[in-house]
């Protein structure tokens, strides 16, 4: 991954996010308070603003960048978790080209990062359940050679899985956890989100 | 759904802007979204600092005064603020006693609350945090984000800090917001869902003949949905939820009492409410020694009320009654 392509990932979640997010404010109206769309479009729209300014030197530049303005912006829950996923990430990226492997090992600091602040296990119904199978499909696409467009589309589509594995759950994190029982049945917004970042990146890396 | 506003991105900063307008005792900060005492904190005191997501008012900025909080930061529209907000009001009031952050136990909430908390203590400022959890409708347990918190706010924040105010450390103004979180017990029910301004609907659908049972102050549906019935029962039944929990709350007991409009329901059948709570306190043996009733921690338009039950300590109803002067609890002064 060069830091143009960096770039264009992060153009390209802003832009899917733009999109999407009356969809991801209806999931999250089902089954949290409706604001996961807006707060997410604010945030990648300040991230656009703020790479457009900020001389990057590398991947990791971008991903850190990124990660560090979602969270002086976006608030919520989703501001300090993705924030902390891209800026742990970022932090971990020092290569300058870096392989799939090197951003398998990125973002594993990433998910770590979330989850010390979430604490979610997969199966909770959040973001963690499109994150570790995005992950695992990266990493094992890395260490079987796979170049970065391989390798980026094997994570979107387990993290769209692992997106659509949400529906049945009930949740255990944030705010449809008060909902007991009455969080099945709905797609958890935060892994929705979580597919789309992914789905980005294939689109990034070609 | 019609509203006063301009436009969606602007609501936020307009309604800031006419805030300090109406009251030049608060400097409203738009710009970073921090809302302070124009004339600050006195020498050696402890400072209170609150904020959460905006929708909720008065609370919090509508407690920024002599008596209760240094500073609010008010967050979007039901969205927690964030970290640079807490950190700059922290910045802006520390008197070198400290500050207390008093935040609802809300998962977004708590982690900008504990992300700004480090940042402080960087820059060498002394924060305690109180987290307030009396909802009652959510089970405390590992499969939720644990009980929410709702109209003990209010409590904490003007208990607190009459406690700050008189000159109590920092430690000791903490122990005292944390006691009095420990003793409230709150239960909510919706008879509208409420809408986000800018929003082409409500938060959830509820029919003209159900009511939102255990709702919270987010316009995230509740625990249960149920037939509307007379307002006794509905009393009845969020009574029965909190005394469930409050097994302190014996014969004997005084307590504090808010009934908490969350926005759009009249005085009127708030004060209908407060008289069945009264009742049925009464039946307990339980006396009320303080009481307030309003809409303080509201969800935007939505039609309902909360009830909070605080079991109070003597030394809770002596800072009760202490001098607050804010744009939304004055009184002593």
């Amino acid at each position: 991954m060069d830091i143009k392509t960096a770039r264009a990932w992060v153009r390209a979640i802003a832009a899917s996010v733009e999109a999407g997010k009356d969809r991801l404010t209806r999931l999250d109206s089902a089954i949290g308070d409706a604001d996961h769309g807006n707060n997410l479009h604010r945030g990648f729209t300040a991230v656009d603003a703020a790479l457009a300014t900020h001389p990057a030197a590398t991947p990791g530049d971008v991903l850190v960048t990124t990660g560090s303005t979602l969270i002086s912006k976006v608030g919520g829950a989703s501001g300090p978790l993705y924030g902390s996923l891209f800026r742990a990430a970022g932090k971990r990226l020092t290569q300058s080209a870096p392989t799939p492997a090197d951003l398998a090992d990125a973002l594993d600091a990433g998910l770590a990062a979330v989850r010390k602040l979430g604490s979610a296990q997969v199966g909770d119904k959040t973001m963690v359940d499109a994150l570790t199978p995005a992950l695992e499909a990266l990493r094992a696409a890395a260490e079987s050679g796979a170049d970065l467009p391989a390798a980026a589309h094997a994570a979107a589509k387990a993290a769209a899985d692992g997106a659509a594995s949400t529906i049945p759950l009930q949740a255990r994190k944030g705010r449809a956890s008060y909902l007991g029982q009455r969080s099945q049945g709905h797609e958890d917004p935060g892994a929705a989100s979580t597919a789309m970042i992914f789905t980005a990146l294939a689109e990034a890396a070609g | 759904m019609k509203k006063f506003l301009n436009t969606a991105d602007s609501f936020l900063a307009d309604s800031l802007a006419g805030l300090g307008a109406a009251h030049p005792a608060l400097r409203v900060d738009i710009e970073n979204r921090v809302v302070t005492r124009s004339e600050g904190v006195a020498d050696g005191r402890v400072a209170l600092v609150s904020g959460g997501g905006s929708g909720h008012e008065p609370l919090h900025a509508g407690f920024v005064g002599d008596g209760m909080l240094a500073a609010a930061c008010p967050g979007e529209i039901f969205t927690s603020p964030v970290p640079d907000q807490m950190l700059a009001a922290a910045a802006a009031v520390d008197t070198g006693a400290g500050v207390v952050f008093v935040v609802k136990n809300y998962t977004g909430d708590v982690m900008n609350f504990d992300m700004a908390a480090d940042l402080a203590g960087d820059d060498g400022i002394r924060v305690e945090t109180v987290l307030v959890d009396d909802d009652v409708a959510v089970q405390d347990s590992t499969f939720t984000a644990g009980r929410r918190g709702t109209g003990a706010t209010l409590l904490v924040e003007k208990i607190a800090g009459a406690a700050a105010e008189r000159g109590d450390g920092l430690g000791v103004v903490a122990d005292i917001g944390r006691r009095v979180n420990a003793a409230s017990r709150s239960f909510a029910v919706a008879l509208t869902a409420s809408t986000t301004p800018g929003a082409d609907r409500p938060g959830f659908d509820l029919p003209e003949d159900e009511i939102e049972v255990g709702v919270g102050i987010h316009g995230e549906p509740g625990r249960s949905r149920e037939k509307m019935r007379p307002a006794d029962e509905i009393v009845a039944d969020m009574m029965a939820a909190i005394l469930a929990d409050h097994r302190d709350l014996g014969s004997g007991s005084d307590a504090i009492v808010l009934v908490n409009g969350m926005g759009a329901t009249p005085l009127s059948e708030l004060y209908l409410v407060y008289g069945r709570v009264a009742a049925i306190l009464a039946d307990h043996g339980v006396t009320i020694a303080r009481n307030l009733v309003g809409d303080y921690v509201t969800s935007l338009d939505m039609a309902g009320c909360s009830i909070t039950v605080c079991k109070a300590e003597e030394s809770f109803v002596h800072l009760w009654d202490a001098p607050v002067r804010t744009p939304s609890l004055r009184w002593g002064i």
